[in-house]
């Protein structure tokens, strides 16, 4: 019988993933591009919220790449409103991963400075554990969901660098606590912002755009 | 099926390090998945062994440690289990903030022969 031996390997799984996301995030710094990795449950209103975002950008162009497991009707509607959009079809799988941004980005081409939206699938567990080469992780979150969200679902929490609260405008239909949902939002994450919106009437989007725009103006600053 | 493509990888990592030490087969593989990382250790195990077929892992024996998640306390500094639907502090009630302990997602190391 051979001997046995063993190798010491310490090798994070995720390594090829976080490689080549970091190549991608080179890239769209040097073309001054800031990109927004956007997660939230199916239905939280991903696409409403990129849509009111843009609409409110004032000195930056917006790109998209949408996510979905099939179809692309999200797509659709962005490219009708003039938004260079280009679709992903995952087939089935749950999140984004960096192989796939890389591609997107190519065929996207982004071709001036400006913002890149990445709407992720509608999951609040697996796009959190994959970097896909963004500058910032937006999570959307809904009163409509519960207040609970943050104490299931830590990590898309924790790992957020700014949180959009929608679908605010139905607060005083439903129970939600906002005092139990900040609590546990701020204990995973006392940094982020929390923006209240509504994507349905408008409501609080100028401020998130405002915060975005001073983000991606800030990464052509530190480059030029 | 989260977990598919995530195995290939670790398939693909322990094969490159058997075939580095020129070993014959890999008979054991060492994983640390910690309860945060979002992959589940039973269902790793069963892409496995589909996946290792016809490779130099094919037949190893998958040993996944897991690692409970620890918040450390933002008063006192101490780092205590997480439980659900809390970040209080058991020592002195203070609230918990997250830690790295809890995702870990690595192969410690492998076994062949």
């Amino acid at each position: 019988m051979s001997e046995t031996k063993k190798i010491e390997v310490m090798e994070n799984i995720h390594g090829e993933n976080e490689r080549i996301a970091l190549e991608t995030n080179q890239r769209l710094t040097e073309a001054g591009i800031f990109c927004v990795n956007v997660m939230g449950a199916p239905g939280a209103g991903k696409t409403s919220s990129i849509i009111q975002i843009i609409k409110n950008l004032k000195h930056v162009t917006p790109f998209v790449i949408e996510g979905d497991i099939e179809s692309d009707l999200d797509t659709q509607t962005l490219t009708r409103l003039g938004i260079k959009t280009f679709q992903i079809n995952t087939g089935g799988a749950c999140h984004l991963d960096a192989p796939l941004i890389r591609d997107a980005v190519n065929m996207l081409a982004p071709n001036k400075k400006g913002i890149l939206f990445i709407e992720n699938i509608g999951n609040l567990v697996c796009p959190a554990e994959f970097v896909i080469g963004e500058h910032m992780k937006l999570l959307i979150s809904t009163v409509t969901e519960g207040s609970d969200k943050p104490y299931k679902y830590p990590l898309a929490f924790e790992k957020a660098d700014g949180v959009i609260l929608n679908k605010s405008d139905l607060m005083p239909y439903i129970d939600f606590d906002l005092d139990f949902f900040t609590k546990g939002f701020r204990a995973l994450n006392p940094q982020a912002p929390l923006f209240k919106v509504s994507a349905k009437t408008g409501d609080g989007f100028s401020q998130v755009a405002q915060w975005l725009e001073e983000k991606a103006m800030g990464l052509n600053e530190a480059k030029d | 099926m989260h977990e598919y493509p995530i195995t290939s990888q670790i398939v693909k990592i322990a094969g490159e390090y058997a075939q580095k030490a020129q070993a014959a087969r890999v008979v054991k593989i060492n994983l640390v998945v910690g309860d945060y990382s979002g992959f589940i250790g039973d269902s790793i195990s069963m892409y496995f062994d589909i996946l290792s077929e016809g490779t130099i892992c094919e037949g190893a024996e998958l040993s996944i440690r897991k690692v409970h998640p620890m918040l450390r306390c933002r008063s006192c500094g101490d780092l205590f289990k997480k439980v659900p639907f809390s970040f209080e502090c058991p020592k002195c009630g203070g609230e918990g903030g997250p830690t790295e302990i809890g995702k870990e997602f690595y192969i410690e190391s492998i076994e062949v022969e």
